[in-house]
């Protein structure tokens, strides 16, 4: 077990708490950096979709994991950055404008549905981010010259300076950068004061208010950063997928783009790679189960049933989601023998009755 | 100017009378206490204060300004912080960082700045750490620095409270019944540090509290309530041979025919 001495608080700001951890980052960017040269077009795709995803996973995290705001309404915001994306970049507008305005405007609608939040908790808010989903998704359908209504669009190949990037390995690295960047953007905010006011409202927005966090503002600001970041992965989704259209962004969408979360681990940044990368493979997975099936039965049918059912299963037995499990072996190896069951276990908070609304 | 006025403060909830009419006033330095029996309407005086409710009738001047109408974030800005009688402290974060909150008044960076975690960020965390360092050296908490408030037992979360509140470097610091749930021990050590802060701090303190001995040995005035209106104010010794006081918790004196 390691035990951290600090000796200044410049140790408690810095981005890597150990040298440890610094190696098995670098580690893991190597690996990454790497990845073309060892992995094959199918799990380049795969990498493609796990970074898109991972991108989503930090904006839901900022918003769900740590102001406790739920959204059940995600795909809404992916279907507002990737027609956007879409439609600048088929008009001939450089990747690097169009994907920024991608996120500000998916940021702008975010502060619109955050509007609502900051009077609506709980079910309600998620009722309502459900409603918005719903207007988004028929919005696109409806709004036939802009978007092309239910026949889609097709969504032209990322080009940036003058070179073609749908490449493999060019459009692996260009999710692989943004998907570093949102995650530092994230990590930064985190050990930053609005960071720490996101998390004070998620624990106790009465006295996050009475410390002087403008409770307004911070809700709104996490929609928007959590839209924002959820705009970005849209514009690269649509890129991926080349062809975008309304039945891409439902409700279903939105569920499973709160797995991710909910899989990995809510509150953890971690959680939410490890949740994305779990959702790409779990299809996979299913359908290499197709021998087994009985007949008549398609895996794409029990896609839905078993994402239903891990969602209760981990609600129930793991909380924590996969990085909480990856914590508690880290924890049983680094305690070895003395891990103890209840290690983990949030105690009960003490007189909750009497809470000032 | 005095530090903080009360005038005629009133609220009711529908048909019920919380507040009625009271006055007081707390001066700079002092340590002044509302009593009274259950329901006296003691901490909807804070939650007035604290401007989670609004008040029906009155005013509240803090260093002359009005306080009604502001929203309740903006009390932290201009001095005054507060804790809890139920503790409302962030359950799952560690001591220091529900200690840092407590800096968020303090910060002075931009949401750009922080995505990027400039050197303005970076110099402005670390000085807000030794801040909170001090708040912690002067509670004693070094020992439960780094551990989760949702292990820690009431007695030291009571403390962890009001260490978020001084992280907040107020004037006036609102403290609702500083000893509910301390055990004698804790209560003392509670006297102890409400004396520090107000003699080495220089921070003013308005206190809820029902501990008769907690409130003697640290308040300068007391007032008391009863029904929601004030009954009695002076000196501890003053209030508690108050004969309005006294029938206020024991009742009114039987007369034999």
């Amino acid at each position: 077990m390691r035990f951290l001495f600090k000796t200044g608080y410049e140790q408690d700001v810095r981005l890597f708490k150990h040298a440890g951890q610094a190696f098995w980052y670098g580690v893991l960017a190597v690996v990454l950096l790497a990845a073309p040269a060892w992995a094959g077009d199918y799990v380049m795709t795969q990498l493609h979709f796990i970074c898109i995803y991972s991108i989503v996973g930090f904006g839901l995290m900022m918003l769900v994991g740590f102001t406790g705001q739920v959204s059940l309404g995600h795909a809404a915001f992916l279907a507002v950055g990737a027609y956007t994306e879409a439609l600048m970049h088929n008009a001939g507008v450089p990747f690097v404008v169009s994907i920024s305005c991608a996120a500000l405007f998916s940021g702008l609608v975010g502060v619109i549905v955050g509007l609502p939040a900051l009077r609506l908790k709980g079910i309600y808010l998620a009722i309502a981010t459900l409603a918005f989903n719903v207007i988004v998704e028929e919005i696109a359908a409806r709004w036939h010259s802009l978007t092309g209504g239910n026949e889609g669009m097709t969504v032209k190949p990322v080009r940036m300076l003058g070179y073609d990037l749908s490449g493999d390995w060019q459009f692996y690295y260009l999710c692989l950068i943004l998907t570093v960047l949102s995650a530092l953007a994230c990590v930064n905010l985190l050990r930053s004061p609005t960071g720490r006011a996101f998390v004070a409202i998620r624990d106790s927005e009465i006295s996050a208010s009475c410390m002087g966090v403008n409770l307004a503002k911070c809700k709104t600001m996490s929609f928007a950063i959590s839209a924002a970041l959820t705009g970005i992965a849209g514009g690269l989704y649509g890129h991926k997928i080349a062809f975008i259209s309304p039945e891409q962004f439902t409700l279903f969408q939105s569920i499973e783009l709160i797995t991710i979360v909910i899989l990995g681990g809510i509150g953890f940044l971690h959680g939410a790679v490890l949740g994305a990368a779990f959702v790409i493979v779990l299809p996979q997975l299913i359908s290499i189960t197709k021998g087994w099936l009985p007949e008549g039965v398609a895996p794409t049918g029990l896609q839905a049933i078993v994402f239903g059912l891990l969602l209760i299963l981990f609600i129930i037995f793991e909380p924590l989601g996969l990085y909480g499990r990856w914590l508690k072996i880290r924890t049983w190896f680094e305690l070895f023998p003395f891990y103890r069951r209840g290690m983990f276990r949030r105690q009960k908070t003490y007189m909750k009755s009497e809470r000032v609304r | 100017m005095s530090f903080l006025k009360v005038e005629n403060l009133g609220i009711r909830f529908g048909g019920v009378v919380a507040v009625d009419n009271v006055s007081f006033e707390v001066r700079r330095g002092e340590v002044f206490t509302i009593i009274g029996p259950n329901g006296a309407g003691k901490t909807t005086i804070f939650n007035l204060l604290g401007l989670i409710y609004a008040p029906s009738s009155g005013r509240m001047l803090f260093e002359g300004r009005d306080l009604t109408g502001f929203s309740p974030h903006r009390i932290a800005a201009i001095g005054i912080a507060r804790t809890f009688q139920n503790i409302e402290l962030f359950e799952h974060a560690s001591v220091l960082q529900n200690l840092l909150i407590g800096r968020h008044r303090h910060r002075s960076t931009s949401l750009w700045q922080e995505l990027t975690f400039t050197p303005a960020v970076r110099r402005a965390e670390i000085a807000h750490r030794e801040a909170v360092e001090k708040v912690i050296d002067f509670l004693d908490l070094a020992k439960v620095r780094d551990t989760l408030v949702a292990g820690l037992p009431y007695g030291v979360r009571k403390v962890v409270e009001l260490g978020r509140a001084l992280a907040t470097e107020p004037r006036l610091l609102l403290l609702d019944e500083p000893s509910s749930g301390l055990n004698p021990e804790e209560t003392d050590d509670m006297a102890f540090w409400i004396e520090d802060i107000q003699k080495h701090l220089g921070i003013t303190v308005l206190m809820v509290e029902h501990d008769m001995n907690l409130v003697s040995r640290v308040s300068d005035r007391v007032l008391a309530l009863n029904l929601g209106a004030a009954i009695a104010e002076g000196t501890p010794a003053e209030v508690q041979a108050h004969p309005k006081v006294i029938e206020a918790y024991l009742g009114s004196p039987v007369h034999r025919r």
